[in-house]
């Protein structure tokens, strides 16, 4: 071989993996661009879109579902899925609620704490499950998706608390501001830049993907694998808790059913976010991203007046559009890794 | 040797369901000692491997650490003890990058998680002592097989161990390769680390090896000093029979062409194969675990799209990407995996023999079950299938059995091209040589045979010609008289000039 040919040689080499490079970040890419370009149409059409009361709103709006869309990365980055958070969510809303109403003098970092707890609880109990009993991920949170709904709806026992049955100090934590940004915002940042360093320099974050890249490899290694799949799914329930007190803050009315249904808004957050739903890749800025870009165009349709019934349509559409460009890219890096190989191999 | 053994196996059996794949086998490996399992497929080296790495625990018998009984609770403990293992099959994370594969769980960590620049240098300082050119950042999809199995070999040498296993380590690898890896091999046993070589060439445990343990059917034959036998007496050890006795193969005269491939290619998996299979004839498709051979037996008979290139059987032009028209030309193809693509494992066995002649057993729209079932027992018969019911689901059938049913659904078809993917994988050698008398039977009958083995006895002692792959290409095409260990390695290895 001249010495030309070995030069284009490995230019191609480089040029193969800057590529898959590319695609593999072109993801959380492609939702900034999303969200600029849906800024921008929509606050051309309707300048009130771009004012800071709007963007506060949408801020205030994605955080919670940021914030389940981190946790359940966690958990779907294993090869699992956790159904069962918007139910944690209403629990720990209600049971949090209920404290504040029945008991006004108690410490509000203590409720929130247990809040936290009662989240880590129901999420041991899906860790065990998935983990321990070896039931698949799909079936074992539907489960207790009903089961925790359920106690929920007899501990209520259709009673509701309102913003008048708890303390004032409480409430503003769901709509107080630090620095112009809503405080839910700033936790779920802060929750995501701990998460997103735990798994990328942390070896229990690694061993998360590893687990969900080849799960027989991952016994092989030596990793404790049901150790770590029920943290994840510990880690999913506090941060569900967690989002549960956040829910009750800012919404002031908590019954039984609140957030019920919720947990599909969070796995479509996740998948538009490209982590992928059989486990391995993805990252929880992209999945936080997804959450922000989800709701932001339920915002978006709204200021353009699209029919409340459509915008479901519409997000559904999203959705699907989201995961097939996700295949198309996955069969091009496929395609790309073959070809490269064979350069490679003469 | 008067020391004490790292790491031995005492009196250990192990069964899965029915089957015995280990029965009180005792295993001691010294430390400076290269110790090489021999025995042909399903002989139980495998299980060896699984139980001395903590994946199997073993029914009965113990497991000595430095002379002292433990328990390996999983891979974790058996790695604490310094046990590292190359496995047969890549047990890669293919999202993950290169290093991190290497150091998964033990990653180097600075103050503030892991490090990645010493992970990165201390994985590219594994590569120079393995002189491989690997980067330590690209992912492990899309790595070669021989690229995959270095990068576990780095795996388990990045682990200090001191007791490194090697199940079929060189299987995929090119004789350049194969020498660098034992060049560190060797430097590992003089530095006192054990070594247990599992290999199906004969010459690397013979160059590498101090001593052997051979296995058949799952018991211990013998253990030997390497210098005091020869490649022929471990043989007979292993097959503990005339090996000719093993492959019944008729001599034929090939009739017509009947399956004839030109010019296929596949984008990345194979380039420009073309080949003739004649009636009355069984050829060969050998080459490496990778070299394209299962791809090639997929696109003809119509699983995978093929982007140039044409197949013809009996003449007419096969329309691509249909396993339908496929079949309606003649065209059988007994997949590789028996259990995954073969079978449906919770259905009878007369259910399974029916399955790819619904046509054949069907009563206006519906399958007449007389039909089926005399079609199936006709068939068991023929097949000298050992069953209780036909009504019993074929996952309690043996694996041979299991082998026998998926044969028997397709020859329930009468076809006119047979392609066989690794007929004889993980079957028992009476069984082996049920199959091989069976396919020269059929080939005597008139039915163009083309087999995928990676089995070279079975390759030599059944082909009337032998197609050689590397890497997506046809390199050689050697005829019986030819064919022989060193000229089909050569071809599969991509050394010889072809």
């Amino acid at each position: 071989m001249t010495a030309t040919a070995t030069r284009t040689e490995a230019g191609r080499r480089n040029g193969g993996r800057r590529l898959v490079d590319r695609v593999a970040r072109v993801r959380e890419l492609g939702i900034v661009v999303a969200l600029g370009v849906l800024f921008g149409v929509t606050g051309a059409a309707n300048p009130g879109f771009l004012t800071y009361a709007s963007l506060r709103d949408i801020l205030l709006n994605s955080a919670i579902v940021a914030l389940l869309a981190v946790g359940q990365t966690l958990v779907v980055i294993t090869r699992n899925v956790d159904l069962s958070v918007s139910s944690v969510v209403g629990l720990s809303a209600f049971g949090g609620a209920l404290v504040l109403a029945d008991n006004p003098g108690v410490p509000i970092p203590l409720v929130i704490a247990g809040c936290v707890v009662l989240g880590a609880a129901c999420g041991a109990v899906n860790g065990l499950l998935v983990g321990v009993a070896k039931v698949p991920a799909l079936v074992a949170t539907l489960g207790t998706l009903y089961a925790f709904r359920g106690i929920d709806y007899a501990w209520a026992g259709g009673r509701q608390v309102n913003a008048a049955d708890m303390p004032e100090g409480f409430l503003a934590l769901g709509t107080r501001s630090v620095l112009g940004v809503p405080l839910p915002a700033l936790v779920a940042l802060a929750v995501l830049l701990v998460a997103g360093w735990m798994l990328g320099n942390l070896r229990a974050g690694r061993e998360l993907y590893a687990i969900g890249s080849n799960p027989e490899a991952a016994v092989l290694a030596g990793i404790r694998v049901r150790r770590r799949i029920v943290a994840a799914f510990v880690a999913n329930g506090a941060l569900a808790g967690l989002a549960g007190v956040m829910w009750a803050a800012r919404f002031g009315t908590v019954d039984a059913t609140v957030a019920t249904g919720k947990e599909l808004d969070v796995i479509a957050a996740v998948v538009v976010g490209g982590v992928a739903i059989f486990g391995g890749s993805g990252t929880v800025y992209g999945a936080a991203l997804g959450a922000l870009l989800l709701s932001t165009i339920t915002s978006a349709l709204a200021v353009l007046r699209v029919d409340a019934l459509a915008q479901t349509a519409i997000n559904g559409a999203l959705l699907i559009a989201a995961i097939v460009l996700d295949r198309l890219l996955a069969l091009r890096v496929a395609a790309a890794l073959r070809r490269r190989r064979f350069r490679d191999a003469r | 040797m008067d020391q004490t053994p790292v790491l031995s196996l005492s009196q250990v059996s192990k069964a899965f369901g029915a089957v015995r794949a280990v029965r009180e086998v005792s295993l001691e490996l010294f430390p400076g000692e290269a110790h090489a399992l021999a025995g042909e497929n399903g002989a139980g080296k495998s299980t060896i491997v699984k139980i001395l790495s903590g994946v199997h625990r073993p029914d009965s018998g113990r497991i000595l650490l430095d002379g002292e009984p433990v328990e390996f609770g999983g891979p974790a403990d058996a790695q604490r003890a310094g046990v590292a293992v190359i496995y047969q099959e890549p047990t890669l994370f293919p999202d993950l990058s290169v290093m991190e594969n290497i150091f998964m769980g033990r990653q180097p960590r600075a103050r503030l998680g892991i490090d990645r620049r010493a992970m990165r240098s201390a994985a590219a300082e594994l590569f120079t002592r393995l002189g491989v050119h690997l980067d330590p950042d690209q992912p492990a999809r899309g790595l070669s097989i021989a690229d995959q199995q270095l990068v576990e070999i780095a795996k388990a040498l990045s682990r200090q161990a001191r007791v490194l296993i090697m199940d079929e380590p060189t299987a995929a690898l090119s004789g350049q390769e194969v020498a660098r890896l034992f060049g560190v091999a060797k430097a590992l046993r003089e530095q006192g680390c054990a070594l247990l070589f599992v290999s199906h060439r004969l010459e690397e445990m013979f160059e590498l090896c101090q001593r052997v343990t051979t296995l058949r059917d799952g018991a211990l034959v013998a253990v030997d000093q390497i210098a005091g036998i020869t490649p022929d007496d471990l043989v007979r050890r292993m097959v503990g029979r005339e090996l000719e006795a093993l492959f019944p193969k008729q001599e034929t005269d090939a009739g017509e062409v009947a399956l004839k491939v030109r010019r296929l290619t596949r984008e990345g998996v194979f380039t420009d194969v073309s080949f003739d299979v004649r009636r009355g004839e069984i050829v060969a498709l050998a080459g490496l675990v990778g070299a394209g051979r299962s791809e090639v037996a997929r696109a003809v008979f119509g699983i995978d799209r093929w982007d140039a290139g044409s197949v013809e059987v009996d003449g007419r032009r096969l329309r691509p990407a249909s396993p339908t028209a496929a079949m309606a030309a003649g065209l059988a193809l007994v997949p590789e995996d028996r259990r995954q693509q073969g079978l449906v494992m919770d259905l009878s066995i007369e259910r399974n023999i029916g399955l790819a002649g619904l046509a054949a057993v069907r009563r206006g729209p519906l399958v007449s079950r007389p039909a089926e079932r005399a079609l199936a027992r006709d068939w068991a018969v023929r097949l000298r299938l050992k069953f209780v019911r036909l009504t019993d689901p074929v996952n309690v059938l043996s694996g041979g059995n299991q082998q026998k049913v998926v044969l028997a659904k397709w020859l329930a078809r009468r076809p006119s091209v047979l392609i066989v993917d690794e007929p004889t994988r993980g079957i028992d050698v009476g069984t082996k040589a049920e199959v091989h008398r069976l396919l020269s039977e059929l080939a005597g009958s008139g039915v163009a045979v083309l087999m995928i083995s990676s089995e070279l006895p079975e390759v030599l002692g059944m082909a009337d010609r032998v197609l050689v792959m590397h890497e997506g290409r046809l390199v050689a095409e050697l005829d019986r008289a030819d064919a022989t260990e060193e000229s089909v390695m050569a071809a599969a290895t991509g050394r010889s000039a072809a």
